[in-house]
């Protein structure tokens, strides 16, 4: 995990570089698969490697008690993660020398944060919204009308902030404003694009996030311990601790770990199943043919020696082998990506927030990457094979009102009047 | 004679530039001399007719250059190419327009007849243009509108470029389009998904082809995104990561300006070329009249960035666009070309049923006007009170797009955007208000005219896409049904 965070040539004598110097000794030494280097390192290590240990437990508890309290919970983990992450990239490029002359420039990147969250969270959470406030009319009106002209709100929001922007552009800090504004957008944009998604992939089934963020964690792990093993050709200029050893062998764990992974995972309702609404109580569901378990009879060249005559496999264990081929080929190019960053603009970490890891974006790198790709293949491959006209009715009873309904009636009888006018 | 009664009055605000864009559009649909005869007191007599017209073109499109390029005004031009030295005599002019004072309006004219010609010229082009697309429809106009995107982009990417780094970075111009064609694909996808779909007919081969498309639309546009990534960490060269990664957030940024407000424009497009036309004349409208009130009556400075606006021309501005956003309403609404959507992607003509929005309605005016008005009461379309809104928009908010491209132009030091507009600069500088209109014009039809709700958008974009044709129509069925029994 930690081969990303290394420097070429550590100068200040911190913990922190030293760790990473020793580590690097590490990876440099274990190039030759000898023994001996591991053991003998390890003793002198097993002070540094407890406190990044610690935390890690810690990281991986917290996270599996969140699993266990629900959607909403992980939601809000989700959430607090990303408003770590804002506030660690916004710092990153400030100057503090021309932000003294600019007092109220900070509190203009929160208010930009503080839309685009309205935005994004009120797109995806708002169906469930209302779901969750049918029984009191007071509060459904209002939040319905807040639907409504949500996208008017947040555009005057952004508006006003843009006026702000412009108001409180000084002469001779033009440059530094603009590129702090840039700066501001991208940020947003790629923390609320895989936020946004991950919030998405949760309310579908928590399935659909713990799947590809294990994926990446064991990515990672096995990159490692298949380096160390059997590290020699380097992968790729921009991280030299990466081998294609460790990459290819890490593949092979991966998409072997998806497939075993998603079995073990699909058997839970609490796992697979949809929160239509905010509640965080309990849920039954009907999981979808996805995760109906199948019976194949394995070829006879296999069932010679294997013990196993025939093994159950649910239908999303070929989805999950698309997702982990994803996490092991293409995910580390977010890892590749923030390393240039750091090495572009001359920074160790991105921030310090975890003892031993650096900052939160350097866990998240990967993450992001695939947060987004699960959410397109969800919807693009895992939501329409199983449309059927019967879901769609129930769709249309549960979420439409009745005016609504007969708009839609309407609308489709007009549209296929006009096909059939047109053939 | 409504029509006349209208422009009598705005032509009581100023002869010029009102008469200019309403003499092209209407050329087009009416005898040509019979009006000029009754707009031209300064030509006596039919004869003279061309020469005065052109003349009073000519004055009228200096007005409105000068106002043009209040924003490319900066403060002191060093090289003399041609172009500086119109604007810095242009920048006496204006100087010398604050005292009110007629005469250096003529003297200046008859020294800068010959320059201004070509400024004149392409302003001409650019207007006339800009009708006959109108005229002939949606699909041109989105067209147009794709072109002017092309050249924008094109003219920001070599904005930030610098030509020695990019001799070692040989894929980098080529990563660039990558991008801007994938967000092309996304974005046009997304909003004319339906409409292509409602082209094709049930049977044929591209239907089964388009529908496939528009399924994993989302896919395959996150695919050209992802190997662009790819591509991009690929390429990364060691002492030029600086560079490339400014490149390539100056790159996302260029595409989220440019392709958000021309999505929405085209959406606006679809849905009644009115709702186009309407914002794109108000900020132009704003433009001119803020210069003739700051030629005629500027004093105090507005805003630091600008150093040539002015309050007085600001607030005339405003209260002159926000009256002829109401006027202009009315005449533009009722038209059907300009007010029915298009439901696909055919170039007819078009039939619909009028919106509610455009039937007129009389509205009795209230007890506090006084007696000589002639007019107890006025027809007037439920849709120019909206029309009040976006002038409202135009006239304030609009002008902080212009404001935001001076001071980033004055940021990193540049004079203009590009130089494809012989007079005025690049595209960029002829849209930076625009933009912002557009997206404003978008949100602003979405929010308040569009009844139609977001679920009843996503379930029929998933009826339409995910299943047949059959299928269809068997929901159809089951859904009236249903419907039918609720009621009873």
């Amino acid at each position: 995990m930690q081969k990303e965070t290394a420097g070429d040539a550590p100068s200040a004598p911190t913990t922190r570089v030293r760790h990473r110097k020793r580590n690097s000794d590490v990876g440099a030494g274990a190039g030759k698969p000898n023994g001996s280097h591991l053991l003998v390192n390890d003793s002198k290590k097993y002070k540094s490697f407890l406190i990044r240990a610690y935390s890690t437990v810690w990281m991986i508890g917290g996270f599996a008690l969140i699993v266990y309290l629900g959607h909403l919970y992980i939601t809000a983990m989700v959430v607090v993660i990303q408003i770590f992450m804002a506030r660690e990239l916004f710092n990153l490029l400030r100057k503090t020398h021309e932000d003294k002359q600019l007092p109220g420039f900070r509190l203009l990147n929160w208010h930009f944060f503080f839309t685009a969250m309205l935005f994004v969270y009120g797109r995806i959470l708002s169906q469930r919204l209302v779901n969750t406030v049918t029984p009191d009319k007071f509060l459904y009106r209002l939040v319905t009308s807040l639907i409504k002209y949500h996208m008017a709100i947040c555009y005057s929001l952004y508006i006003s902030g843009f006026v702000w922007f412009i108001l409180t552009l000084k002469k001779k800090m033009y440059k530094y404003q603009f590129s702090q504004y840039a700066w501001t957008h991208m940020i947003l944009i790629v923390v609320f694009t895989q936020s946004s998604f991950t919030v998405a992939n949760i309310f579908e089934g928590i399935f659909w996030f713990l799947l590809p963020a294990s994926l990446i964690v064991i990515n990672d792990i096995f990159a490692y311990i298949c380096g160390f093993f059997f590290g020699r050709t380097p992968l790729i200029k921009l991280s030299p601790k990466k081998t294609w050893e460790g990459f290819i062998g890490a593949s092979i764990t991966t998409v072997i770990s998806a497939f075993l992974l998603a079995n073990i995972m699909g058997r839970f309702l609490w796992l697979t199943c949809p929160r239509e609404d905010l509640s965080t109580g309990w849920l039954h569901c009907d999981p979808g043919p996805l995760f109906k378990q199948e019976t194949h009879v394995l070829p006879g060249w296999i069932s010679n020696w294997f013990p196993w005559k025939e093994i159950t496999i649910l239908p999303v264990q070929w989805h999950a082998l698309c997702l982990g081929l994803f996490a092991s080929i293409i995910a580390p190019f977010g890892g590749f990506f923030a390393s240039g960053f750091k090495r572009a603009f001359k920074i160790k970490d991105f921030g310090d927030s975890i003892p031993g890891h650096g900052g939160i974006t350097d866990r998240m790198d990967c993450q992001m990457v695939m947060a987004v790709f699960a959410y397109i293949y969800h919807q693009s491959f895992v939501v329409p094979e199983f449309l059927s006209v019967d879901k769609l009715l129930d769709q249309i009873i549960t979420s439409l009102t009745l005016e609504e309904q007969q708009a839609l009636f309407m609308k489709l009888g007009q549209m296929l009047q006009e096909k059939v006018i047109g053939s | 004679m409504r029509i006349l009664s209208y422009f009598l009055l705005c032509f009581a605000f100023s002869h010029t530039t009102i008469f200019v864009f309403f003499f092209s559009f209407f050329a087009l649909s009416a005898n040509l001399s019979s009006f000029s005869s009754l707009f031209l007191p300064i030509s006596a007599s039919k004869s003279h007719f061309p020469i005065d017209v052109i003349l009073l073109i000519f004055f009228a499109k200096n007005k409105t250059l000068r106002a043009m390029e209040e924003e490319n005004v900066t403060s002191s031009p060093s090289t003399p190419v041609h172009r500086l030295r119109h604007r810095r005599r242009s920048n006496e002019v204006v100087m010398d327009g604050d005292r009110v004072n007629a005469s250096p309006l003529l003297v200046n004219d008859r020294n800068k007849y010959k320059s201004f010609m070509v400024r004149t010229y392409s302003t001409l082009w650019m207007i006339g243009g800009f009708v006959l697309i109108v005229y002939m429809g949606h699909l041109y106009i989105t067209a147009m509108v794709v072109v002017i995107q092309i050249f924008m982009a094109k003219e920001l990417f070599n904005l930030l470029r610098k030509a020695p780094e990019d001799k070692c970075l040989p894929w980098i111009k080529q990563l660039n389009w990558h991008f801007f064609f994938t967000a092309m694909l996304f974005v046009y996808g997304r909003i004319l998904s339906q409409r292509l779909a409602n082209t094709m007919t049930a049977d044929q081969f591209f239907y089964r082809l388009v529908t496939g498309l528009i399924k994993y639309h989302m896919a395959i546009c996150y695919l050209l995104y992802i190997i662009g990534f790819m591509w991009f960490i690929l390429t990364l060269k060691k002492k030029m990561y600086k560079y490339q990664f400014g490149q390539y957030a100056w790159t996302h940024m260029i595409l989220i300006v440019v392709f958000t407000q021309s999505s929405f424009t085209v959406a606006n497009i679809f849905e009644g070329i009115f709702w186009f036309l309407l914002p794109a004349s108000l900020i132009i409208i704003n433009d001119i009249f803020a210069y003739i009130f700051g030629f005629f009556f500027g004093r105090t400075p507005l805003i630091k960035l600008s150093p040539k606006k002015t309050w007085e021309g600001f607030i005339g501005a405003s209260v002159t666009t926000i009256i002829s956003a109401f006027v202009l309403a009315n005449i533009l609404g009722r038209y059907p070309w300009l007010t029915c959507p298009r439901q696909d992607l055919s170039t007819g003509w078009l039939q619909c049923d009028a919106d509610p929005l455009f039937k007129p309605e009389p509205f009795a005016l209230p007890a506090w006007i006084p007696e000589w008005f002639p007019w107890k009461e006025m027809t007037v379309l439920p849709v120019q009170w909206h029309a009040l809104c976006l002038g409202l928009f135009a006239s304030i908010i609009a002008p902080f797009g212009g404001f935001f491209a001076s001071g980033f132009k004055r940021a990193f030091k540049i004079k203009d955007f590009g130089d494809s507009i012989p007079g005025h600069g690049g595209i960029t500088d002829r849209m930076d208000c625009q933009m912002v209109m557009a997206v404003f014009a978008y949100i602003y039809l979405q929010s308040f005219i569009v009844s139609q709700s977001v679920s009843v958008d996503k379930i029929l974009d998933q009826i339409l896409t995910n299943l047949t044709f059959e299928e269809q129509q068997a929901l159809f069925v089951k859904l009236g049904q249903m419907l039918k029994d609720k009621l009873s």
